[in-house]
């Protein structure tokens, strides 16, 4: 369970802090040009986040207690093929829907 | 507004509609996900109309569940949106000389769809005059915006519905996992995203999840390295 005051203050602080990054050049900062060498970190922020993110939660998920389930292992692989064909919708459809096949096969 | 910049309105809203596609799946997701995590509706709400930024959203979400310090689930939130830091500076050129009241409404509609549409057109058309510019924007966001509060909030209310056994939990990494995929479409791209899990599972040790700054900072200077050895190796050849 997520308590309350975290909660809000998380979104109102990250509500803020997405507001600033969005208004940075475009309101504040002008024209002046970003480094080429930040520009090129920022290119890779989101595809090195993510992905850290999302391996816990596959290898180790909270749901089983942290034993690892071959069900979300497979399903979480199933995601990703299709998604690499640039369908989110399909990549969704495929993670569940293998999820709840696998868990129906494996019972 | 003018006739003419009734129809760039139009143009943006038409431009950008393709990708409702997208958005509604993704936000019905987040609403059913949020409710699943024990949020009220008013507050998953909340939450798609402070912040409107998806995968921050999740991440924040899946963060706040495992309980990590608020600094760890801002840190790691805020560092998935560092990419609209890009997209406003590739703005200004556009739309820099708008209103100041223009421009904070602007930045607050900032979602990528939208900004990868305008700037698109802005570039094939830099021609276009500025009150024109401006109303395409606004008619791409309008095409997406709206429709990310009403399928949060439709979400929102499905979940309610929908039993546990449907093992929801899992929707989270799924929804990144698709999110991700795509992303693969370079060698520093798959590299950064490769350093990242592996770093996620080496640091996993780690206490107050720091293992994620620690694992998203390797995986980007990674990807940035790579970045700049594949350059220096073309200009070589």
């Amino acid at each position: 369970m997520i308590e309350k005051d975290i909660f809000w203050i998380v979104t109102c602080l990250l509500g803020a802090g997405t507001f600033l990054i969005r208004f940075s050049f475009l309101g504040l900062l002008g024209g002046r040009a970003l480094p080429g060498w930040v520009l090129s970190h920022l290119r890779y922020v989101a595809v090195a986040v993510l992905p850290a993110l999302i391996t816990p939660l596959v290898l180790w998920p909270p749901a089983t207690g942290g034993e690892t389930d071959a069900a979300r292992l497979i399903a979480a692989l199933a995601a990703f093929l299709v998604g690499l064909r640039n369908s989110i919708v399909g990549a969704v459809v495929a993670g569940m829907g293998t999820l709840y096949l696998m868990q129906y096969l494996l019972g | 507004m003018t006739v003419s910049t009734k129809k760039a309105f139009r143009r943006g809203f038409r431009d950008c509609s393709p990708f409702v596609a997208i958005v509604i799946p993704y936000a019905l997701l987040f609403g059913v996900v949020a409710r699943d995590a024990g949020l009220a509706v008013y507050e998953v709400m909340s939450m798609s109309v402070l912040i409107i930024a998806g995968a921050s959203q999740f991440t924040a979400l899946a963060l706040m569940q495992e309980h990590a310090p608020v600094f760890i689930v801002l840190l790691a939130a805020l560092a998935v949106n560092m990419r609209m830091a890009m997209y406003s500076a590739a703005l200004v050129p556009h739309l820099g000389k708008a209103p100041m009241r223009l421009r904070v409404l602007m930045a607050y509609l900032m979602v990528d769809q939208s900004f990868a549409v305008s700037v698109k057109t802005y570039e094939e058309e830099p021609r276009m005059p500025l009150d024109e510019k401006i109303s395409y924007y606004f008619g791409c966001v309008t095409a997406v915006c709206p429709l990310w509060y009403l399928c949060t909030f439709t979400g929102a209310m499905i979940g309610q519905a929908i039993p546990t056994h449907f093992s929801l939990d899992f929707a989270i990494p799924v929804c990144f996992i698709a999110l991700v995929a795509p992303m693969m479409r370079s060698l520093p791209h798959v590299i950064s995203a490769f350093v990242s899990v592996l770093g996620a599972i080496a640091f996993s040790w780690m206490p107050y999840n720091l293992w994620l700054i620690v694992a998203g900072s390797l995986a980007m200077a990674a990807g940035a390295q790579t970045e700049f050895f594949l350059e220096r190796r073309a200009k070589r050849a």
